[in-house]
């Protein structure tokens, strides 16, 4: 079983994000792979550890990402490969996917591509069934729980209305949802081979493909109004009569 | 212009937010309504309703079931014969997908659950939130068409109206799915949290009652779940009376104390209602995030520094086992139910 999760670096969910001369800005806040992606990580290596096999985690990013990836090798992945070029400045998501495909394809042999639902920062949660729509894989997504049996995939998705059960022949891409497994901590000899592995760089000429050209594009940042809310605390002698007080003034707003 | 709105659905239940797209749309210029599914006479009828000048079917038994792959490549087959100038789709579980796929296929980009979309001279400009809401981007599409999911409530649902009609013109569809729909396990959650009115939220507080006695037998994790569920059956009686949905902290989820799918904030969902309810909810900025564009904020805690406190326009400093109930029982008087 050849599995490929594919992460992200990211902000800290707790930075203060701001607009900065027209830039992104996290102050301080450290960077770190995307929350919702180390659910793909854990669902890569919980099926890793049902099958045999080995799970590479594949990052685009700067240089600095590799600090991501060594999350995913100290968490038990098998391998990692950063994916950095000068000409991926400005992707949008169908170019990230682009390149991801090149990069399944160049590691052969793939069986299961996993993702996590999205990522914390751009948030569209494209990337994924784009690169199977790409690789012509099937595309199973906001997968809660995986069956493996053999070339077998059966998988719960977690859908607005409950859950839906599909099955699908591999090889196959699928995102993941936190019902997947809570991402193990990595373990204090996880984290030393991480520390001391040596992770290669693919560029986009080792993939054999030029910058995909970016379709979407930002025009403007906006700083959403700041909300200046006082906050009434409501009195009362006894839990009815501030239930009383508090249910007149919700129907006084005249929202529901 | 010319736009296609995908008319989302599950089994004839229609996500509200494809009626405000079909608004949208109208305000465009020529608006056909897309509809994939099985015996669609009835959602056909509301589209014209709610305003589409043309609804388009492909009504089959392969498409009852979604599939990813097959609707994408009816979607796309459709927008090109059609040279639509725009597709849009309210934000779904569902239609991320569809929108990812259909973009691969017709060459072009998704602008991705959007609050504003106005056209600016001959181009379209959207406005999206990034980061969960910490900011906000103007963003636009070079390709063709534009493809754009809605935020459900973001924009204002037509009015509906029961004299228009019209007949439905059938698409071809192209049903080959690479993947088989088994089943489903529904779950009995009557009103989801992304598009819900109301919303009645519940944290770590919920699983604190001290003046429970839990059945015998439970190891400690096994009580605080009891504990938490018995919590979370009241803040579920207050959402019902409202007709809201039972929204909950990552504290909560985390906790095993109800499914993921009704977590609210940066790392669940970003939730839009008229009303939202946090009860025992310190407010960790990851939550208060995702309940940024709320209208009113309501916060019951027992601690009076609970940082919830800051973003709630009414608080209640005290026990939520107490005044929950109490609430229930108000609103139920007021509201005639």
């Amino acid at each position: 079983m050849k599995i490929i999760a594919c992460i992200k670096q990211v902000a800290d969910s707790e930075a203060k994000i701001r607009a900065e001369n027209g830039q992104i800005s996290w102050g301080e806040a450290p960077l770190v792979i995307n929350p919702f992606d180390e659910y793909a990580v854990e669902g890569a290596l919980l099926q890793k550890e049902a099958q045999g096999g080995t799970v590479t985690a594949v990052c685009i990013g700067p240089e600095s990402a590799k600090e991501a990836l060594k999350h995913a090798l100290a968490m038990g992945a098998d391998n990692a490969i950063l994916i950095s070029d000068p000409a991926l400045a400005l992707l949008d998501t169908q170019g990230a996917a682009r390149v991801l495909a090149a990069a399944v394809k160049k590691s052969g042999g793939v069986d299961l591509v996993v993702f996590g639902r999205q990522t914390l920062d751009d948030g569209s949660g494209l990337t994924a069934a784009q690169t199977a729509r790409i690789l012509g894989w099937p595309m199973l997504g906001l997968v809660g729980q995986i069956k493996l049996d053999a070339q077998n995939l059966q998988v719960e998705r977690v859908i607005e209305e409950g859950r839906q059960i599909v099955s699908t022949k591999l090889p196959a891409v699928l995102s993941v949802v936190q019902s997947i497994g809570e991402p193990r901590y990595p373990s204090f000899m996880g984290i030393r081979k991480a520390s001391k592995a040596e992770i290669p760089v693919w560029t986009l000429n080792d993939l054999g493909i030029s910058a995909p050209a970016s379709l979407v594009s930002r025009i403007e940042l906006i700083t959403p109004p700041s909300r200046d809310i006082t906050c009434e605390i409501i009195p009362g002698d006894s839990p009815a009569a501030i239930a009383e007080s508090l249910t007149s003034k919700i129907l006084a707003e005249k929202i529901l | 212009m010319k736009t296609l709105v995908f008319i989302d659905h599950f089994k004839g239940q229609v996500q509200p937010a494809a009626w405000e797209a079909l608004g949208v749309a109208k305000g465009l210029g020529n608006t056909a309504a897309v509809i994939f599914g099985s015996g669609l006479e009835t959602l056909t009828k509301t589209a014209f309703e709610f305003g589409a000048d043309e609804v388009l079917v492909a009504d089959d038994p392969g498409m009852q079931d979604y599939c990813a792959e097959a609707f994408a490549a009816t979607l796309s087959a459709l927008a090109s014969s059609r040279s639509s100038d725009l597709i849009l789709l309210p934000t779904t579980s569902r239609t991320r997908e569809l929108a990812a796929m259909s973009a691969i296929d017709l060459n072009t980009g998704v602008l991705v659950d959007l609050t504003g979309l106005v056209l600016e001279g001959d181009k379209l400009v959207a406005i999206r939130p990034i980061y969960e809401g910490k900011l906000m981007e103007k963003t636009a599409c070079s390709g063709k068409p534009v493809i754009a999911t809605l935020r459900a409530r973001a924009f204002p649902r037509p009015a509906q109206d029961k004299s228009r009609t019209g007949s439905a013109t059938k698409v071809a569809v192209k049903a080959d799915s690479p993947s088989k729909v088994e089943g489903y396990a529904l779950t009995e959650a009557a009103v989801s949290v992304t598009d819900a009115g109301v919303i009645v939220s519940g944290g770590r507080g919920v699983s604190n009652n001290p003046s429970l006695t839990p059945p015998a037998g439970l190891d400690e994790k096994q009580t605080e779940i009891w504990r938490a569920q018995q919590g979370f059956k009241l803040v579920g009686e207050l959402a019902s009376v409202l007709g809201g949905a039972v929204g909950a902290s990552r504290a909560a989820v985390d906790g095993g104390y109800i499914p993921y799918s009704h977590q609210v904030g940066q790392t669940g969902k970003v939730v839009s209602p008229d009303l939202y309810i946090a009860c025992g909810i310190s407010g960790a900025i990851q939550h208060i995030v995702g309940i940024r564009s709320a209208k009113l904020v309501v916060a019951i805690n027992k601690d009076p520094d609970a940082p919830i406190f800051k973003v709630a326009r009414y608080g209640v400093v005290g026990d939520l086992f107490q005044i929950l109930p109490a609430l229930t029982e108000s609103f139920k008087k007021k509201l005639g139910k």
